[in-house]
This record gives C-alpha cells, structure tokens and sequence, in this order.
C-alpha cells in the first residue's frame, strides 16, 4: 500500500447491532482498519445512531442522542462502521437535525464529513486494494439500500472481496431490491416484510451460493433468520468477517455445533 | 373502495388480503419487472438525462414559487382564446362544475380519457347518479370500469387485471357480439374495444381529459397518451372539459418540453408518448375539427395548503408512476391495498397530506425508506424525507399505537444515557445468547411476534462487543 503518511486515529462506531449482537464484526472492523495504517479507537459513550427514534418520527430523541454523540467522535480524523446505514445516518441526517442550530450544525458537518462506511474507507480512502484471506465458498453479495444510495457503495466491498484466495463473489439477479428489513418496517409490516425477504431468499438461492455476505447486520439477520427459517444451508455473515479471516465464529443465526 | 370511503386506514389488512390474492401477484411479478428494465435503458440511451431532471426540478420550484401568477396568467389566455377556467377548492366543487357544464349541453354520455383528478373527483359515480353515463376510453380504465374497479396504478390502471380476466370481462359485458368469436390475443382484445368505443365516441356529448401540462404563456394543456383515445374524446363531441390540479401549470411550452423529455422515459421507457396533444381553446373559425366549447376545472383540493410547507416538494410530482414501478412494497401489495387514488410512494406522501394523517396513517410507514423512488423520480422529489416528515407529524399527534410509544420512549432514554444503556442491554442480551444454546437462533420469542411469525431470530454471540473492547484494552494496557 502507498505511504499515506501519519497514522490516522480512527474512532470506530460499531453500530448498536454489532455491538449487541455480533461483536466479531467489530474486532474484524478493527482488525481491517489497523491493516490499513490506523490508529483505531472505540471511543466510550457510543450507543446507536437514533435511526429507530428518526425513522419513527420521533426527531427529538434522534436530536437528542447526535448531540450527545458528537462530541465523543468529534476529535477523530475519521469515524467508520460497519454499516452503510448508520454511517449513512450520520453523514445525511445528523446534519438536518441540527439545521436551526448554528453551532451544533457545524460540528454535525464537521463530523458527518469525516464518517466512512467501512469497505468504502478502506478503499476510497486508505487506497487499500487487497486483503489477505482466504475463504473457500461462493457468495452471494446483497447491496444494502442506505449504503448502496445514500453513499453509494457498490463497486467497494467486491474489489476487496475479488482479493480474497478461493472465493467467488455471484450477483443477485434482482440486485438493487431491497431485502424488507427497514429497521422497524420488520415488525410493524411483518406479512410485507416477510413477504420481500421471501423474494430475497429465492434470489440469493438461486445464485447457487454457498454464503451470504453484506454490509449491515440488520439486513443479514432478516435474511439469515428468513434462510434459516427454509431450512436452506446458505451461510450468512458480514463482508468484513471475511475480508479480515475471521471465520471460526458461527455464521448469523447458527450455533457451535 | 371509493373516493369517499377511503380504507387507507385498513392498510395492514389490505395488504394482507393482497399478499394473498395469486392473480395479483401473478400479474405483479412479471409487469414490474419490465417497467424497471425499460426505465433504465431509456435513461442510460440519453446523455443528458440527469441534467434534464435537475432542470425539471428547477421549473417546478420555480413554478410553485410563483404558483398565482402563473395560474392567473393561464386563465387570461384560455379566456382570451375563448376557453372558460373553473376554480374548485375542492372535489365537490370541481364535481358540480363539470355537472353544470354537461347539464347546459344537455348531455347523456361524456366519453373520458385517463385522468387521476376524475378520480380523486369521484367524478364517474356523481355522474351516473345524475343520470349521466361517463365511458372510459384508454383500453385500462375501461377494463376497470366494465368491472367496477379502481385503478391500481396511476399510469396502468389495470395492473392488476391479467389478460384472461379481461376475455372474461368482455365477454360478459360485449353481449352484442358473437359469443363464438376468439379472443385470446391482446390485439384481438384491443381490437374489440376499439369497435365497441368507436361508437362511444361518435355518440358522447361532452369529452373529459385529465392534463399532463397546463401552460401559463399559451392557455394550453397538454396530454401524453399511447392509444390516441385523448385526441377523439377531446376532438369528436362539441365540449371538451379539461381536469387538472394547480401543479399542472409550467411558465412556458419549452418549460413542458424539457419536462416531457423526461415523463415518458421514466414511466413506459419510452422516448415520447405516442401521442402529445396540445389543446389550445375551443375550435376557431377556421378550423376544420375540435369542440365548440373548451373549459378547464382547476381542482385545488388541499394542495395550495402545501405550498410553503415542509411538503410542498410533493406537488412537483408529474404522475409518471416510476416510483411504484421501483418499489418494492407496491411490488408485493399492489396498488388497491393503499386505500386511496394514489398508490405507492407517491399515494404515502400525498394521500395523508390530502385525506389526513389520521385516515392514512399507515402508509407513510409502510416504506423501508430504501431510497428507490427518490432515485428514480425524474423531478427529484425526496419521498423517503417526506414520509418522514409525515412520521413526525403522527408522532406529534400520539398517532402510533402506545406500545410503540412507549417501547420507543425507553429505548430513547437509555441511547442517550450510555451507562445505563449498557447495564439495561447486559443481562436480556446475555440471556438470549445463552438460551439459544447451539441452535444460534430463535423460532419464536416473547414480544417479538412480528418477527419471528416471519423468519426466525438470530441470537446474540455473548457479552456486547464495547465489553469485550474494555477487556482487551485493560489487558493491553496492563501489559505495557
């Protein structure tokens, strides 16, 4: 990799659901980033982004919980998660939400300039090109929605998948349909819900992949439990999983066994 | 239902009821597909395609900016072509205009080319209860209308129909003609509306159209069609009433021109329309055809309360349906299960912002805000942030269910306080890595129905990845 000069310090924002559910893609979060020359840091007093309380109309707790935020990631060269749609919360909306304060918009720009979604920093950023894996299988990769279209992640997590030693990444036939988890979408419209990732499991099967990979957790646990619920034997796990080798945790939804 | 009985209110169950319906998701399978693929080539075929949305967007902010002034100068010219402008501030006004129109001219049968404004008017049942028989002339409406629907799409009302159900519904309502005659093509169903419409046509009194376009500079409107079925309801009978809202109005023909370089495209994928229709007045002396009388309802119907507003970007809207063609929950429900004449993302924006939020509620929740209307809509109307702002408005008035509320509430007061967040998320997280044992999963869970009826739970790894953090640090730390 080219000299990009002094180690950057990155402060990563490992999401609520990584955080609670699968904290194997924080380390490998981590793991990517010290490969890409940086200084990582999880800075304390991290929560969640507010997407459930913004989305739900509830603007003031979304407010509420940047403002609280902001300054635990404000003194960092660059924020990164493993999500295009937190990453995607912090750099499109925290902004709007402080449009009428002038001091607090600044520091949300500030801020929201400097947030990346993890395989887009690591390549657009840190011009990584490869990474040293190895992960025998065939995946099929999902775009998710917010990344895809709020930062336009697309071309990124499958370079660096293209590097990994004995995997072959396949693309869905319907590949820019959303996969109907929508935060609490999930649960308000289940027969909906339930019915487009139904249609999602039937792509990602057809593909022939053995493994399901992508870039939110959210997504991938609607579509892994939706898999499981099939009784198919596609594997779920998020890209960054495999982009660092960390594979010995069981995929999502599945136990030691 | 109808345009009075909205069910909007019912969407969770509309929806069901649609999910479950198989010629509907039949016909919804294959139709979308192809509005999608159309759609993308057109726009890849045309360099400037972006640059013309931004333009487009441009004329319409314009336009809304200086909405009474163009509309004032619409009218002038329609007057001084000898045309007549009706203002309705609402349905029931627009719905009496047209009556008045038609009961001076003595009218038995309007005939109707596609118009979303008659819809929203209910203009079809006030008619036949005052003894006028309205007849639907694109080929859509008049397949919904032979049995007694409403569109499910506002570019292909009978999206919702598959072709075996029109033979059927032609060969119950054509008695005239022989009941031995084959009819299995869609050119032979084509065909033979065209010879049961034709003498519609001659017969009508009075010929209704919606509008695309209403020009301020010329007192036009315009109309965008495929079947030509607008140019003979507007041009055979001796009046022509033309239905638009406000919105339609753009400052000047090159205003509409760049902006039909952009409506078919995104609706069919095709360049233009076959048929662009401008109407400019009632016949002049020397014309040869067009109807004596030309009048124009202007339907205000809630949207001048927009203007100003956080929803005013929703009146940008030019009716090309890309948005339902993208979405993928209009692609599993269709269009009827939205309640209301607009269906889709558009019908989540503008039918509360029309009917109320009370009303239709649901719908600007029914989204997963993943962003592909917005892309596509040719006049850049960010739909996910008016949802959104339409969410707010529900939470301000206490309108999702108290559980929610509540469920919402708690979790908000722990996000923002990251020690108790941590201590609180500690012992149900561990528990549920801990019971799910080797499966790794959940089939069913306690309050967490809509999940699991759906697909089931994946179970947390263990301890929070910012505790597993702390440790590694406090050992990294130690070490040093």
């Amino acid at each position: 990799m080219a000299d990009l000069g002094p180690k950057p310090n990155v402060a990563l924002f490992v999401t609520c659901l990584v955080d609670l559910f699968r904290p194997s893609v924080g380390f490998a979060a981590v793991k990517l980033l010290e490969q890409a020359g940086c200084e990582v840091s999880v800075p304390q007093g991290q929560t969640c982004c507010g997407q459930p309380a913004y989305n739900s109309g509830d603007r003031a707790n979304a407010a509420e919980i940047a403002r609280r935020t902001l300054p635990v990631l404000a003194p960092f060269d660059y924020i990164v998660a493993p999500s295009g749609s937190c990453a995607g919360m912090i750099r499109k909306h925290w902004p709007a939400l402080f449009a009428n304060e002038q001091e607090m918009s600044k520091i949300a720009i500030a801020v929201a300039e400097k947030t990346w979604e993890l395989t887009s920093f690591l390549t657009d950023v840190r011009g990584m090109e490869a990474v040293d894996a190895e992960y025998d299988g065939v995946v099929a990769y999902h775009d998710s929605c917010s990344g895809l279209r709020e930062l336009g992640v697309q071309d990124q997590p499958r370079k660096l998948l293209e590097s990994v030693k004995g995997l072959t990444v396949k693309n869905l036939t319907h590949g820019q349909e959303c996969c109907g988890f929508g935060g609490t979408f999930a649960v308000k419209y289940p027969d909906i819900s339930g019915r487009m990732v139904s249609d999602k499991a039937d792509d990602i099967e057809a593909t022939g992949a053995d493994t399901l990979l992508a870039g939110d957790l959210g997504c991938l646990m609607n579509m892994a439990g939706k898999l499981k619920r099939r009784g198919s034997t596609v594997k779920a796990r998020h890209v960054a999983e495999i982009l660092a080798g960390d594979t010995d945790t069981p995929p999502i939804g599945e136990g030691e066994s | 239902m109808s345009v009075h009985n909205p069910t909007s209110h019912r969407f969770p169950e509309n929806a069901r009821d649609a999910l479950k319906n198989e010629t509907l998701q039949r016909g919804l399978a294959s139709a979308k597909v192809g509005f999608r693929v159309r759609r993308s080539e057109a726009a890849a075929r045309l360099p400037e395609f972006e640059t013309l949305r931004d333009e487009s967007r441009d004329i319409k902010n314009h336009t809304l900016a200086h909405i009474d002034l163009y509309l004032e100068a619409f009218e002038k010219r329609v007057t001084e072509r000898g045309g007549h402008v009706h203002w309705a501030t609402d349905a029931a006004e627009a719905r009496d205009a047209v009556l008045a129109i038609c009961r001076a001219a003595g009218a038995k049968t309007v005939t109707k080319g596609k118009s979303m404004i008659s819809e929203e008017m209910g203009l079809n049942a006030f008619l036949e209860e005052n003894g006028i028989e309205p007849v639907e002339t694109d080929l859509g409406e008049y397949i919904i209308q032979l049995r007694g629907e409403t569109p499910s799409h506002i570019i292909a009302p009978a999206f919702h129909v598959l072709k075996e159900q029109v033979v059927e519904t032609f060969r119950e309502n054509h008695t005239q003609l022989d009941p031995n005659r084959v009819i299995d093509e869609a050119r032979q169903l084509q065909d033979e509306a065209r010879l049961v419409l034709r003498k519609r046509f001659l017969e009508a009194d009075v010929g209704i159209t919606g509008a695309n376009f209403l020009i301020a500079e010329t007192g036009s409107t315009v109309i965008v069609t495929n079947e030509g079925n607008g140019d003979l309801t507007q041009t055979l009978p001796r009046i022509h009433i033309v239905l638009a809202s406000l919105e339609k109005v753009v400052p000047t023909l090159e205003d509409a021109s760049t902006i039909l370089r952009v409506l078919a495209r995104s609706a069919t994928g095709q360049e233009y329309s076959s048929y662009t229709t401008f109407s400019t007045g009632p016949r002049r002396g020397e014309d040869i055809d067009g109807p004596h009388e030309f009048h124009v309802v202007l339907l205000d119907n809630g949207r001048t309360d927009l203007i100003g507003t956080e929803m005013q970007e929703v009146l940008r809207c030019i009716r090309c349906g890309a948005c339902m063609n993208h979405c993928p929950v209009y692609g599993v429900i269709g269009g009827h299960a939205y309640g209301w004449v607009y269906p889709g993302p558009i019908g989540a924006v503008l039918s509360p912002s029309l009917i109320g939020v009370e009303e239709a509620h649901h719908l600007p929740n029914a989204s997963t805000f993943c962003g592909r209307c917005e892309a596509v809509c040719p006049m850049r109307i960010p739909l996910p942030k008016l949802m959104r702002n339409l969410r707010e408005r529900e939470f301000e008035k206490g309108l999702p269910p108290a559980t929610q509320r509540w469920g919402l509430a708690i979790w908000a007061w722990l996000a923002k306080r990251p020690v108790p967040y941590r201590l609180a998320t500690w012992l149900p997280m561990r528990l549920l890595a801990l019971l799910a044992g080797r499966k790794g999963r959940y089939s069913w869970l306690p309050l967490a129905g809509g999940w699991t009826s759906q697909r089931d739970f994946p179970a947390p790894q263990g301890p929070s990845f910012q505790a597993l953090w702390d440790r590694k640090r406090g050992r990294r730390e130690a070490s040093k």
